[in-house]
């Protein structure tokens, strides 16, 4: 085809720029900037090349914080996407309990997420807290501001009571894009409940399960309110994860160089994820084309 | 392959239906014969749906019994039907390939590799897809992917019957030929009970042994091509088959005379009194333009040129006639009059086909 070449074109993605300018690259930059210099106060400022970053690629500290964050990243997919489909696999389909439940499993969703620190640190408590005192009368060791596990457990399970609706919600949609006639189709070639799920419902449920699994990667990823309020990053460094050593680092010690080198290794390591994540999906849906 | 027998069957999809307009399937009596091809004809919302979704047991009926040879499978789930269904719209496995797709039911029910491969091989061939095989069916088609479900509906060979919700609606018309050919061609080598619903008349005619016609929820005719264009049973069958349909002109019947608005029609023999709204229907081909005066006076308002013969669009006092004239036929202002074949006036009374007195009515029993 033949291009038509217009340079006043460029004047339409004028907006886009502008916007992404302001929106990203500006703030980014800023934080770059911050990363290659150093500070004693009084707003003067050094270069300081790539030391920040080799200070950090040589700091045990950070690679704990990134080693937990990945270990939480995990469980929590692991939890979460199988029990979502799992939720969205039982849900009724139609009719009023559908609308019910529906409005049940999104409830969560809508609570701002220091709220749901707070409900959780308070639901956990072993002196007034419902489910620490339960716990604790029932001979349970159970104490989230002592234990290493006790603080993991109330932060996975907090994180899995708060999003698992997000997945079961996007499953369902997937769900109900189905038309009828596979399921009876199904029926007719007397395909299993397993195979039903394996070779129906599963493949045309992968468009949002992405969107699902990306999702629920990057927000627990990024995690920072919700174990800031519960255990404050304890105990020790127990739940340290990497937005909690961040500002620890940025605000509790004014470290900017390192924490703006880190902020942008932090950024990298999500986009890379994300990308290399999105990038191994969509080809798989390719590859089944040809 | 079985005997399909429907036993007073009625479906609704209200739970509490009260009058008879609440029920999709209208009750209903009838033996599908062992090894016949049948289609289902009728407009989209008459029950055709309805009533291959009860047979196939993806729908419980609210009331009465199905049969398979003698044996009550009312209440048997799909699977232990046995029976292949292809649905209008195209279902595959997207994730399978081309041959796991048609493998898919054979090997859900635990049939042999070797019996499968071989299978698979046979139906590929029918259905002109040797050669992708092996890819993926996401991407395809609509028109391969319905045919991967034709072939999936076909890959059993010891099913009750083979149902087929109009399925070659997505398919281009070259290939809807070549694969109505195919079926019937299947049809006779293995005998299967096969019932196609479909809304085309000449899918119909050209498919089936015999066609049931349905109307409302209900079935109006079951007749063979020929009977259904003779002597349709119901006004309805009238104007669905043929092209254009029956005419239908309300009359006042006297005897061997029908009055249609004063105007005397000559019927070949005699009725007696009807107590319901009377009509004479009578098909276009029947129908004979004349210029000397003989017969309802009409205006012609079109004249459509069809190749094969003309089709005379003519104003009879406000209602529209239809003629089958032939190609050669020389058509002038002075053609004022139609006249009728008298041995093809057919009497309705409240749409439903009278027989002539004394005679006893035709398949109308079995029908209704």
């Amino acid at each position: 085809m033949e291009k038509t070449v217009n340079q006043k074109a460029w004047f339409l993605v004028l907006p886009v720029l502008v916007l992404v300018a302001f929106s990203a690259i500006i703030p980014l930059m800023t934080v770059v900037n911050y990363s290659v210099q150093d500070s004693f106060g009084q707003n003067n400022f050094f270069w300081a090349g790539l030391v920040w970053f080799e200070d950090l690629l040589h700091s045990p500290r950070m690679w704990n914080a990134l080693g937990r964050q990945v270990v939480f990243s995990s469980i929590i997919l692991a939890i979460e996407v199988p029990l979502g489909i799992f939720i969205a696999l039982n849900m009724p389909k139609k009719g009023l309990w559908a609308t019910v439940c529906l409005v049940l499993m999104s409830l969560p969703l809508l609570i701002p997420w220091n709220v749901v620190g707070t409900i959780w640190q308070v639901f956990a408590r072993v002196d007034i807290g419902l489910l620490g005192y339960t716990l604790d009368s029932l001979g349970v060791d159970y104490n989230y501001t002592q234990g290493f596990y006790a603080a993991w457990t109330t932060l996975i399970v907090m994180d899995v009571w708060h999003w698992t609706s997000l997945v079961a919600l996007l499953a369902y949609a997937g769900l109900q894009s189905i038309p009828d006639a596979y399921y009876q189709a199904a029926r007719i070639d007397q395909a299993s409940r397993w195979k039903i799920f394996r070779y129906i419902e599963l493949p045309k449920m992968s468009g949002v399960l992405t969107i699902a699994i990306l999702l629920r990667f990057m927000d627990s990823f990024k995690i920072y309110t919700e174990p800031f309020v519960v255990t404050g990053g304890g105990p020790g460094n127990a739940t340290t994860f990497l937005s909690i050593d961040l500002v620890k680092m940025a605000l509790g010690q004014f470290d900017l160089g390192n924490a703006a080198a880190f902020s942008i290794i932090y950024f990298l390591v999500i986009l890379a994820v994300s990308w290399v994540f999105y990038t191994v999906m969509t080809n798989l849906d390719k590859k089944d084309g040809v | 392959m079985a005997k399909i027998t429907l036993d007073n069957l009625a479906h609704s999809y209200l739970p509490n239906p009260q009058g008879e307009e609440d029920y999709a399937l209208k009750e209903l009596n009838h033996v599908w014969e062992d090894g016949q091809a049948y289609a289902l004809l009728g407009s989209s919302g008459c029950g055709k749906s309805t009533l291959l979704n009860i047979i196939s047991g993806l729908l419980q009926p609210s009331q009465g019994r199905i049969l398979f040879n003698d044996r009550d499978v009312t209440h048997a789930p799909t699977t232990e039907r046995n029976i292949a269904q292809v649905f209008q719209f195209p279902v595959v496995y997207d994730t399978m390939t081309v041959r796991d797709n048609l493998a898919f039911p054979l090997r859900n029910r635990g049939a042999s590799e070797s019996f499968v491969a071989e299978q698979v091989q046979k139906i590929a061939r029918m259905i002109a897809m040797e050669d992708v095989l092996n890819r993926k069916a996401r991407g395809l088609t609509a028109d391969a992917k319905q045919k991967i479900s034709l072939g999936r509906g076909m890959v059993r060979e010891d099913v009750n019957a083979l149902l087929f919700d109009e399925p070659l609606t997505v398919i281009d018309p070259h290939m809807k030929w070549e694969l109505r050919t195919q079926l019937k061609s299947l049809h006779h080598e293995f005998g299967h009970t096969m019932i196609y619903v479909t809304h085309d008349q000449t899918e119909a005619l050209t498919f089936a042994d015999k066609v049931v016609v349905m109307y409302e929820g209900r079935v109006v005719q079951i007749g063979t091509p020929e009977e259904l264009f003779e002597r349709p049973e119901h006004t309805f069958v009238g104007y669905f088959i043929g092209s254009p349909g029956m005419n239908v002109l309300p009359a006042q019947i006297e005897g061997s005379i029908a009055r249609v608005d004063g105007h005397e029609v000559p019927l070949d023999t005699g009725y007696d009194a009807l107590s319901g709204k009377a009509a004479i229907g009578i098909r276009p081909e029947f129908v004979r333009l004349n210029s000397d005066g003989r017969g309802l006076p009409i205006t012609i308002r079109r004249i459509e040129d069809v190749g094969r013969h003309k089709i005379v669009r003519a104003d009879f006092d406000g209602q529209e006639i239809n003629i089958i004239a032939s190609e050669g036929a020389e058509i002038g202002t002075n053609d004022t009059h139609v006249a009728f074949d008298a041995a093809h006036v057919n009497v309705y009374e409240n749409d439903w086909r009278v027989a002539p007195s004394g005679r006893q009515p035709g398949s109308k029993g079995e029908a209704a």
